[in-house]
């Protein structure tokens, strides 16, 4: 009991990645859903968003430091791996590196985004609407980006929610892991599939 | 059979001592019906010319068993760690190429010192004390059921296979890996054993602990034996869930 501060962080970052970010995540895309309805509807969400009460504390404590602890103790567990998809090429395998991988990218992707974002609103450069969305994806190569980043975080949280299952001992038999990989695969497919259309709305 | 004579090549990693770099050396030998990896070395040893034609030392190795329940030869031959013993020529890729598992030090050529493995057994208590002052008498019964399972989990021969395919058994970590846990597992479901559960639960949640698995489920996939290595460390981390619990808030329970 004395020295079990390492086994305590892991837990903490699996919790974390899960509640409260996955759920932000899952919230934050459905609200960009909004942008499938038009600008009018997108702006009326954003603007509710942006204007919730103690919308400051919830930013710092559901947002900002959950992700900042994920990210850099994330960053911590992704290199201190020795990956080798290689010669040990089996599906779980694969998918280990692949949740570092996107680890990594998102912790670039959602610094800029929020630089370009929040960031802007809260030095008084712009405003969170679908005039802010339209003109960041208008470019081609931005747009891409954020294709890449939101499949790259909606399969990190449906691949770590897999995880997250496992290590606090939900999923324990072979076959219940497999069926979660199926209930996880279908996240996945369904977050993107909100996200992408949310993307596409913009341009 | 009239066609020219099989030959078999080998391509070995091979290192003088553990502080030296290694260098990697050809071999080409005589192909026999059914011969295994062990058989080639034991050819090499017998005869130890390279394919340049020079006189060169034998190949060093390990092995006891030969039947692949000791794990003395483990080693990683065409990439993938595992027994050599088991490991027939006819099923290989050639040039069949021999390398020590590098996760542990190597002593010498393909003979690795797996000591960490037994250290880690040793933290995390994989034995079932029984000593007394006194003649402590049987212990409880195992259901029938329950022993054919644990036998399962029994069968790891501490091979180190699961540690070199595991990505976060690395010289950046002190992981443990997967043996020592399922041992836990298999100690914990022993009816003497699980008295003292808690005591190897919370060496688990200490440094290079349960916590450090990150899914690859390489081991479980790499494991000769078969041993359900991840269902394993799934349900330890059931078990640690909970005393994680008791160990924060309290418990009048100690064990079970």
């Amino acid at each position: 009991m004395d020295n079990n501060r390492e086994f305590l962080m892991r837990r903490l970052h699996s919790l974390l990645g899960v509640i409260p970010i996955g759920l932000f995540l899952t919230q934050h895309l459905i609200v960009n859903h909004f942008a499938t309805q038009g600008v009018e509807a997108f702006n009326q969400a954003a603007h509710f968003m942006a204007n919730l009460p103690f919308v400051i504390f919830l930013e710092i404590f559901v947002i900002y430091l959950p992700l900042m602890y994920h990210a850099f103790y994330g960053l911590y567990i992704a290199f201190t791996a020795k990956n080798n998809p290689g010669h040990y090429s089996y599906m779980r395998n694969l998918l280990f590196v692949a949740q570092r991988y996107t680890g990594v990218f998102l912790v670039v992707f959602i610094a800029w985004h929020i630089f370009e974002t929040r960031f802007q609103v809260a030095i008084g450069a712009g405003e969170a609407d679908f005039n802010m969305m339209e003109n960041i994806l208008s470019n081609p190569l931005m747009f891409a980006f954020y294709v890449v980043g939101v499949l790259s975080a909606t399969f990190h949280f449906a691949n770590g929610l897999w995880s997250f299952l496992v290590t606090w001992g939900v999923t324990v038999s072979a076959k219940a892991q497999r069926y979660s990989t199926y209930f996880t695969l279908l996240v996945f497919i369904v977050l993107s599939i909100i996200g992408i259309r949310a993307l596409f709305a913009f341009i | 059979m009239g066609e020219a004579a099989k030959t078999v090549i080998f391509e070995i990693e091979r290192q003088n001592s553990t502080d030296e770099s290694s260098y990697w050396e050809k071999f080409e030998l005589p192909y026999r019906a059914n011969m295994n990896v062990i058989s080639a070395l034991m050819e090499i040893r017998r005869n130890p010319v390279n394919m340049d034609g020079k006189k060169t030392t034998p190949v060093n190795w390990d092995m006891n068993c030969l039947e692949e329940v000791c794990g003395a030869c483990s080693m990683v031959i065409n990439g993938k760690a595992r027994q050599s013993c088991t490991a027939l020529v006819d099923q290989l890729e050639q040039p069949i190429r021999l390398q020590p598992m590098r996760t542990f030090p190597v002593v010498r050529d393909l003979i690795v010192d797996r000591s960490r493995m037994f250290d880690s057994l040793k933290k995390v208590k994989a034995w079932v004390p029984i000593d007394g002052t006194h003649d402590l008498g049987e212990g409880p019964r195992m259901p029938e059921r329950k022993r054919q399972w644990a036998y399962e989990l029994s069968k790891c021969m501490t091979c180190g296979v699961c540690l070199e395919a595991c990505p976060n058994v690395n010289d950046k970590s002190d992981f443990i890996g997967a043996a020592p846990l399922s041992q836990v597992r298999l100690m914990n479901a022993h009816p003497t054993g699980s008295m003292n559960r808690d005591e190897r639960l919370n060496a688990i949640m200490g440094e290079g602990g349960l916590a450090d698995c990150g899914n690859s489920q390489n081991c479980v996939e790499s494991c000769p034996k078969g041993i359900p290595l991840t269902t394993s460390i799934a349900a330890l981390n059931r078990d640690v869930s909970i005393q994680m619990f008791r160990n924060f808030f309290g418990s009048d329970h100690m064990v079970d």
